[in-house]
């Protein structure tokens, strides 16, 4: 179980001060990071590591404080055991594989170090690269050699920063289940830093989000990235629609509350909030919520109904982004199949669709 | 051409530079990785020796190593005679004449470093000896070439500082540039060319070979 309750601040010429302000626990098992860039994760895995020393505060693993400000007490890096994967990777690249992998083994007798490394090649698949050097490896390959040089050590602590970016889909998979495999065994905690929502989904666990450099929530993936509570993280869990707008009533026993849009005279109702009538509020809905009809659908549980014009249709791989004014400007995501079997075409009237619990209120 | 003026030149060039890298290595670890606020004072010591007229840093010397000096003394202590026109006070003052040579492309070359590989080094528990020796030293083997060769070659062509601490005593402290400059005096013009010529050859070559370590032709291992 690690404990971290830090405080950090960095000033940097021309911008304002940059505050970390972190009180957090963590369970064996995966917790990821997420949060948009510059929200302080890379900083915070930095902290614990060792490789920064905070302001403020305490970090403490089990019953060992790896920091102590009040003491002025902090472990070398070198002492914490800890294992952190960089998202440059950091091979040295003038070591081979199997150097780079018995690096961290120094203090061992020679016959585990082999003995260790010869254990950890094969897990990672990387037994066949064990002679090239990092400049004469894939990506993935690099990922692979980075966790084992890493896991090798039996850290009590794993730090991973975006270790898997830039990988296709199936081979993250590939590596995730191989690292998933590893610590069924092993059991430590494992934070796991990325802005990627599929990983998120694909990890699956405990979820903190970061913001501004301070826990904004956390909890489940769902829970967490599917209704955000904040600008900079709903942007960064991928919503595309934000609409500016002030509550003019609230109906608690509808359970909803009715929002007048800032950018035309068009409502929405939105799931019940602490938010008082005429506050402004505004509104986030993912692009893939939204339901969109060439006629005026009738007889919905959904509430919110808005008319509009078809303004542009633009092909994105496995889907067709649209873009429709109705009131405001949206984004809707639809399937190549749908825009064909609705014969959609620039300039169409069309209808969008929302259900209350896809609007989530939103802070600045 | 005087074989002994060059041989001499290339033992006090190989000295010099030998014990060079030793006080380098440190030096330019230290002025590349700390944090302290006063470092640009000793890096303009450091560089001082490149905008100082030789003659002065020779007069400095000089007076350093001389009866009087605290070097001088302390040598004379130890030894029983000074340091002032010997091979031994020549190894010193060229020591700190060149000293800019071999700091400078160390310094360099440790700042170009992916400071995360230092930091990977710690966490995977290196103490900073085994960070500076198996990670720091063999990442910047083409800084610290040129370090050497150019301390080197700095060396080897010295006039003023060597004239100023070392006189020009034939086989102690004649040195190949000192010769020339005898030679001219002499008007023996055609033996003065020979040398001269030598020495354009060398510095010639050893620019080539460290312009061609800095654009790491040689790196064995850069992705094919």
């Amino acid at each position: 179980m690690l404990f971290v309750d830090i405080r950090k601040q960095f000033r940097t010429a021309g911008s304002p001060p940059f505050h970390l302000d972190v009180r957090e626990t963590f369970a064996p098992g995966f917790t990821v990071l997420f949060g948009p860039s510059g929200a302080g994760k890379s900083t915070l895995l930095d902290c614990i590591s060792g490789l920064l020393r905070p302001d403020a505060g305490v970090i403490k693993f089990n019953d060992e404080y790896f920091f102590n400000a009040a003491r002025r007490f902090s472990l070398p890096a070198q002492m914490r055991r800890i294992a952190y994967v960089f998202q440059s990777l950091a091979l040295f690249p003038h070591l081979s594989v199997e150097e780079n992998v018995a690096y961290g083994l120094s203090a061992f007798p020679s016959p585990e170090r082999q003995e260790r490394v010869e254990r950890i090649l094969p897990a990672f698949h990387i037994e066949a690269l064990r002679r090239r050097k990092p400049g004469e490896l894939s990506g993935g390959e690099k990922q692979r050699v980075a966790l084992a040089r890493s896991l090798v050590t039996q850290p009590q602590l794993l730090l991973l920063d975006e270790p898997l970016t830039g990988l296709d889909a199936a081979l993250r998979q590939a590596i995730l289940q191989d690292l998933r495999a590893w610590n069924a065994a092993e059991r430590i905690p494992i934070l796991y830093v990325t802005h990627n929502r599929e990983e998120v989904d694909a990890i699956g666990e405990r979820v903190v989000a970061l913001v501004n450099g301070r826990v904004q929530e956390s909890g489940a993936p769902r829970a967490v990235l599917d209704a955000p509570r904040s600008v900079a993280l709903a942007q960064a869990a991928g919503f595309e629609n934000f609409l500016d707008g002030h509550v003019v009533e609230q109906r608690p026993a509808d359970g909803v509350m009715r929002v007048v849009l800032a950018s035309a005279n068009c409502e929405l109702e939105i799931p019940l909030g602490t938010v008082p009538p005429g506050a402004a509020v505004q509104v986030a809905i993912r692009a893939g919520d939204i339901l969109l009809a060439t006629e005026a659908p009738r007889a919905l549980s959904a509430r919110n109904v808005l008319p509009g014009t078809l303004d542009a249709l633009e092909p994105r791989g496995s889907l067709v982004v649209a873009q429709v004014t109705a009131g405001a400007r949206f984004i809707v995501h639809l399937t190549p199949g749908a825009v064909r079997s609705l014969q959609l075409v620039p300039g169409l009237r069309v209808w969008l669709v929302l259900k209350t619990h896809s609007c989530h209120v939103v802070l600045p | 051409m005087n074989l002994d003026a060059l041989l001499l030149s290339f033992r006090l060039a190989a000295v010099v530079s030998a014990i060079l890298l030793m006080l380098a290595l440190p030096l330019a670890y230290w002025l590349a990785f700390t944090h302290w606020r006063g470092k640009f004072l000793l890096e303009s010591v450091v560089a001082l020796p490149l905008v100082l007229p030789p003659t002065v840093l020779g007069f400095y010397a000089l007076i350093a190593l001389g009866p009087r000096g605290p070097l001088g003394r302390l040598w004379q202590f130890l030894f029983g005679h000074t340091l002032a026109f010997t091979f031994a006070g020549l190894v010193i003052a060229s020591l700190v004449y060149s000293l800019p040579f071999a700091v400078q492309p160390l310094i360099a070359s440790f700042e170009s470093l992916d400071r995360r590989l230092l930091d990977a080094s710690s966490i995977l528990g290196a103490s900073r000896l085994r960070t500076f020796f198996r990670i720091i030293v063999p990442l910047s083997w083409p800084g610290l070439i040129t370090a050497v060769v150019l301390s080197f070659a700095h060396t080897l062509g010295e006039f003023g500082v060597v004239l100023m601490v070392g006189g020009n005593l034939p086989g102690i402290t004649r040195t190949v540039s000192i010769d020339i400059y005898d030679r001219v005096q002499a008007l023996d013009f055609a033996a003065a060319n020979h040398t001269a010529l030598l020495l354009l050859g060398i510095s010639f070559i050893v620019l080539a070979v460290v312009y061609g370590m800095n654009r790491r032709v040689w790196s064995p291992w850069l992705a094919k």
